[in-house]
């Protein structure tokens, strides 16, 4: 009868800590707000254009901060760090243009590499989203597969970058448009255009992909992500997993392994991370990362967090009602574990049931 | 069930005759009343009419799984959206039109007229050329015949407008035509359904 007090984001925030936890990942608090100059030296790693900008006591010029990563890597000391947050960040939302205030909980893996970091992570991952919802699909990607196909076809970065976009776009009719108008040779043409149509559950994926990995880079990237997939594959979540090349992240920061979690009834992801060792290199840091970030606030699209009404009981009273009486009901009611509102009117909230006590005195 | 968000008009129309080929009718959308919503529960699917340039907006708010839209409104707005078929109708061209005797020194400030304002920007900002963008809502034509601009960034689609009003095309910046857009979580949870669907549609187009 009761309605749960939390949120359904804010239930997620405390599981997905407990989770992270458990992983003997640490909580990490950071100040609100950092020196402008970080983001704007790595303006293309965040999400969305805009910063909240203002000056500190000595004209010094801050920023309330738009992404949770670049403060951590900035910040954290060690080669070794394991560590989640629970943070506000400030920025621009896509739809309506305005600066929003979006939670956000993550984690960050910095220092050891190798196909065990990868697969806790994604696993992590895959995790986290089963906390917000068991309907979830995780799509993750390797980059490296993805960059190496992109320079074998020889041209320039501009176009490869026309290219992801497509990819990106599950468009096969403009790759192949843009493959054309620059006289690509067809089996390299193919080959990209099977990039965009190959997704879908890991063992498929990896056996049509095979082919297209025989040598170089794309071999080396394509054994890691069959390495990090047999993980995964042993997993209670492995049927919810698939492989998908639209995910691209930016590849002037991420390489390797990324992903991207969907769940039933919000309409973009929720979830998106990925291995960033290229934005490390970027900040002078020598060791590899990866993490992702968990977008809170699009769960309150979720249909669960819509109630049908606001109190339990709504408690009339009047004039005439004897004040210990309604006391006592009102006490009686609440122990019961109900929300309880005595008013003289109904006003316009939504309650599940109404009890009059007009005109009575006495029990 | 599939959401299909169709373009109002006569374009919608030509691309529901399609859907009905490939196996997913809905013969209610066919009386004549003013409902907005149809549905084949049996095909598993469920139309609705929306402005053009909403589709898009349906779709990637998901109130749409996929939808039919130019590729105007998509490179305009660029919506976070799969782009899955080319349906090849609707065709046309985004071009760049000016008055006969126009010539483009480039000494001065180029003032665009266009609906497209995000395309005429990205366009000219390729080219390093610096404009003046003159958001109009129609009769964009207009604009360069009363000086109100130099040029006009607008769809042509035979160019008979243009030439009744004395305007030629001076280059083309894409094509366009009509395609089939998916929101990208209905994706994740309808693959299969989706999938079907562009297959089947795909299937009917040369």
């Amino acid at each position: 009868m009761s309605q749960t007090i939390l949120k359904k984001e804010e239930k997620v925030a405390f599981a997905l800590r407990a989770l992270y936890r458990k992983y003997g990942y640490l909580p990490y608090n950071m100040s609100k707000f950092e020196p402008y100059d970080l983001y704007s030296s790595n303006k293309d790693f965040l999400v969305g254009d805009g910063v909240i900008t203002f000056n500190d006591a000595f004209g010094k010029l801050l920023a309330l901060k738009p992404d949770v990563t670049l403060s951590i890597i900035k910040n954290a000391g060690g080669e070794n760090c394991k560590v989640y947050y629970h943070e506000n960040v400030y920025r621009i939302s896509g739809a309506t243009k305005e600066f929003k205030e979006l939670m956000q909980v993550g984690l960050e893996r910095i220092g050891e590499k190798g196909v065990y970091a990868l697969y806790e992570t994604a696993y992590l991952a895959a995790a986290s989203l089963n906390e917000i919802s068991t309907d979830f699909v995780l799509d993750i990607s390797h980059l490296g597969i993805l960059s190496a196909t992109l320079e074998a076809l020889g041209e320039d970065a501009a176009f490869q970058k026309r290219i992801m976009q497509k990819i990106a776009e599950k468009n096969v009719h403009e790759t192949l448009a843009l493959c054309q108008s620059r006289n690509v040779d067809e089996e390299k043409t193919n080959a990209l255009l099977s990039l965009v149509k190959t997704y879908g559950d890991m063992q498929t994926v990896l056996k049509k992909l095979a082919p297209l990995c025989e040598s170089g880079k794309a071999k080396e990237a394509y054994e890691e992500l069959k390495a990090v997939c047999a993980l995964l594959e042993k997993t209670e979540y492995a049927n919810k997993i698939r492989i998908d090349f639209s995910v691209v992240n930016d590849m002037k920061y991420y390489n390797g392994l990324v992903f991207k979690g969907f769940v039933g009834g919000v309409c973009e992801g929720v979830l998106s991370g990925g291995q960033y060792d290229r934005l490390m290199a970027r900040m002078g840091r020598k060791t590899g990362a990866i993490g992702f970030a968990v977008y809170l606030d699009l769960l309150e699209n979720l249909q669960e967090n819509k109630r049908e009404y606001d109190i339990d009981l709504l408690v009339l009273y009047d004039d005439d009602t004897g004040p210990a009486l309604l006391a006592a009901t009102v006490e009686k009611a609440i122990g019961e574990g109900k929300s309880v509102s005595a008013q003289k009117e109904k006003g316009n909230l939504r309650f599940f049931e109404t009890l009059d006590l007009t005109g009575r005195k006495e029990i | 069930m599939i959401n299909v968000a169709l373009p109002k008009g006569r374009l919608g129309e030509k691309v529901y005759a399609t859907f009905e080929r490939a196996g997913y009718e809905c013969p209610a959308i066919k009386e004549v009343n003013r409902k907005l919503v149809f549905e084949n529960a049996e095909k598993g699917v469920r139309y609705f009419w929306v402005k053009p340039s909403d589709v898009s907006i349906y779709v990637e708010r998901g109130a749409a799984d996929i939808g039919v839209c130019g590729k105007d409104i998509l490179a305009e707005y660029s919506p976070d959206v799969y782009e899955l078929l080319d349906l090849k109708t609707g065709v046309c061209r985004m071009a760049v039109a000016a008055k006969k005797d126009f010539y483009d020194d480039r000494a001065s400030t180029l003032k665009v007229a266009t609906k497209f304002v995000n395309i005429a920007k990205n366009y000219y900002a390729g080219k390093g050329r610096e404009i003046d963008v003159i958001h109009l809502n129609g009769s964009i034509e207009l604009a360069p015949i009363l000086g109100l601009s130099d040029v006009i960034v607008d769809i042509v689609e035979t160019g008979t407008t243009l030439k009744e009003n004395d305007l030629d095309v001076v280059e083309t910046i894409m094509p366009i035509s009509a395609r089939l857009i998916a929101n990208k979580a209905s994706f994740k949870f309808k693959t299969a359904e989706i999938e079907k669907l562009t297959e089947k549609v795909g299937a009917l187009i040369d």
